[in-house]
C-alpha cells in the first residue's frame, strides 16, 4: 500500500529541518571555534571556551564596593594599571573613552573598570579624579596589596615595581579583558588597538 | 665534447635556479590556514616540576599579514598555564588575530626577560618582498612556503 503524500511531505520536512538544524549546529560550532560572533569576527583575542570571569570585590572609586559580578548584563572592559603610568594607561583610557563615545546610546551598556596595580599611591579619590578626566562613567578599583595580588593572579596580570629616579614605576600587563553580559571572560584586546576596534567588538558582543 | 656537456649541464642548472627564483618572486603568497599554533602539551607542568626545561613558546614569534597572521595558543595540560600574555585554563585556546604590521611586546612570565615579542610583517606584495619572505621563511622554518 502506498503511503499518502502528506506523510511523505511531513517526512521530507522533518528530514530537511533536521538537516538544516545539523547545518546550523555545524556552522555555529565552526563559528565558535574560529572566535566568530554572529555577524563577524572579533578584533580581540578570543578565549575558547570562555570561562566565567574570576569575581572580586574591591573598593570602587565611586565610593562603594566594586564587585565584578554586579555588572552582569553590561559589557565590561577590565583594565589594569596605575594613575602615575605615563606610557600605557593614558593611551588606553583615552582609547576606551573614545570608543564609549562612538558607541552612542549603546555606550550605556559598556562599563570600564580600572584596577590599580599601585595601591600605595592610587587612593579612591585619586583614581576618581584621574578617570573623570577620561570619562565620568569609568570606575577604578583599589584594595590592599594582598587583595589586588589575588585579582592579578586570577587574570594572569604581571605587575613589577621598577625604580625610576627617586620614585618608582610599575611595569604591568597592558591588555584589556572583555567580559561579556553573561559574566564570561570572552576576549583580551592587546595594547595598541584603536577605538574603532573596541567599537567593532563591543557592537558584536552587545548584540547578544 | 666533454666541455660542451658541462656547459649544457651548467646551463640547465642555472635555468632551473632562475625558474625557481622567478616563481618565488612572481607567485603570490598564499596559505591554507592563517593560524600559527603553539600548544602546551599534556604533562608539561609535571615535566617542569620534575626539573625538565620545557620551552613552550619562543621569545620571538614572526607572523605575516594575510598569510599567517593569527596566533593560536592552546593549553592541553591539566593545569592552568600562563602562556605568553594570557592565563589559560586546561583545554582552553586563545586566538589572537593581527591586523597591523608592527612589533608587539607582551609581558610573559615564561621568559627570563619577562617579555615576548610578536613581529608581524606586511603582506609580501612585490616580487622582491615575496622572494625575500620565501627565503626568510625557508631559513627560519626549514620548509619551503
Amino acid at each position: 500500500m502506498r503511503k499518502p503524500p502528506a506523510f511523505r511531505y511531513e517526512r521530507g520536512v522533518s528530514v530537511v529541518s533536521r538537516f538544516g538544524a545539523l547545518l546550523l549546529l555545524l556552522s555555529l560550532s565552526i563559528g565558535a571555534a574560529c572566535g566568530a560572533e554572529p555577524g563577524g569576527v572579533l578584533k580581540a583575542g578570543v578565549f575558547e571556551p570562555a570561562r566565567l570571569a574570576p569575581d572580586f570585590t574591591l573598593r570602587g572609586s565611586n565610593g562603594s564596593d566594586l564587585t565584578l559580578s554586579r555588572y552582569r548584563g553590561k559589557l565590561v572592559l577590565l583594565a589594569f594599571g596605575y594613575t602615575s603610568c605615563t606610557e600605557v594607561c593614558p593611551i588606553t583610557m583615552a582609547v576606551l573613552a573614545r570608543a564609549r563615545r562612538e558607541l552612542g546610546a549603546a555606550g550605556a551598556d559598556l562599563q570600564v573598570l580600572y584596577v590599580t596595580v599601585d595601591p600605595e599611591r592610587d587612593s579612591v579619590d585619586r583614581m576618581h579624579q584621574y578617570l573623570a578626566n577620561f570619562d565620568p562613567s569609568f570606575i577604578g578599583a583599589t584594595g590592599t596589596e594582598e587583595q589586588l595580588a589575588v585579582v592579578r593572579k586570577a587574570y594572569g596580570i604581571v605587575a613589577t615595581k621598577m625604580p625610576v629616579g627617586d620614585s618608582y614605576g610599575v611595569a604591568h600587563s597592558s591588555s584589556v579583558y572583555i567580559v561579556d553580559r553573561d559574566g564570561s571572560l570572552r576576549a583580551m584586546m592587546p595594547f595598541g588597538h584603536s577605538a574603532d576596534d573596541y567599537v567593532h567588538d563591543a557592537k558584536l558582543l552587545l548584540k547578544k | 665534447m666533454i666541455a660542451a656537456r658541462w656547459v649544457w649541464l651548467w646551463g640547465m642548472a642555472a635555468a632551473a635556479v632562475l625558474a625557481v627564483i622567478l616563481w618565488a618572486a612572481l607567485t603570490p603568497v598564499a596559505a591554507g590556514s592563517r593560524d600559527e599554533i603553539f600548544e602546551i602539551l599534556k604533562g608539561t607542568w609535571a615535566r617542569r616540576m620534575a626539573g625538565d626545561k620545557v620551552e613552550i613558546l619562543p621569545q620571538q614569534i614572526r607572523l605575516t599579514l594575510g598569510v599567517r597572521d593569527i596566533l593560536v595558543l592552546i593549553n592541553r595540560d591539566d593545569v592552568p598555564q600562563t602562556f605568553g600574555p594570557v592565563l589559560m585554563m586546561p583545554g582552553q585556546s586563545f586566538r589572537l588575530p593581527f591586523g597591523v604590521a608592527s612589533h608587539y611586546q607582551f609581558a610573559c612570565t615564561a621568559h627570563a626577560s619577562g617579555q615576548m615579542t610578536v613581529i608581524v610583517d606586511a603582506t609580501p606584495a612585490s616580487p622582491w618582498t615575496r622572494l625575500r619572505w620565501r627565503v626568510g621563511t625557508l631559513l627560519r622554518s626549514g620548509r619551503w612556503p
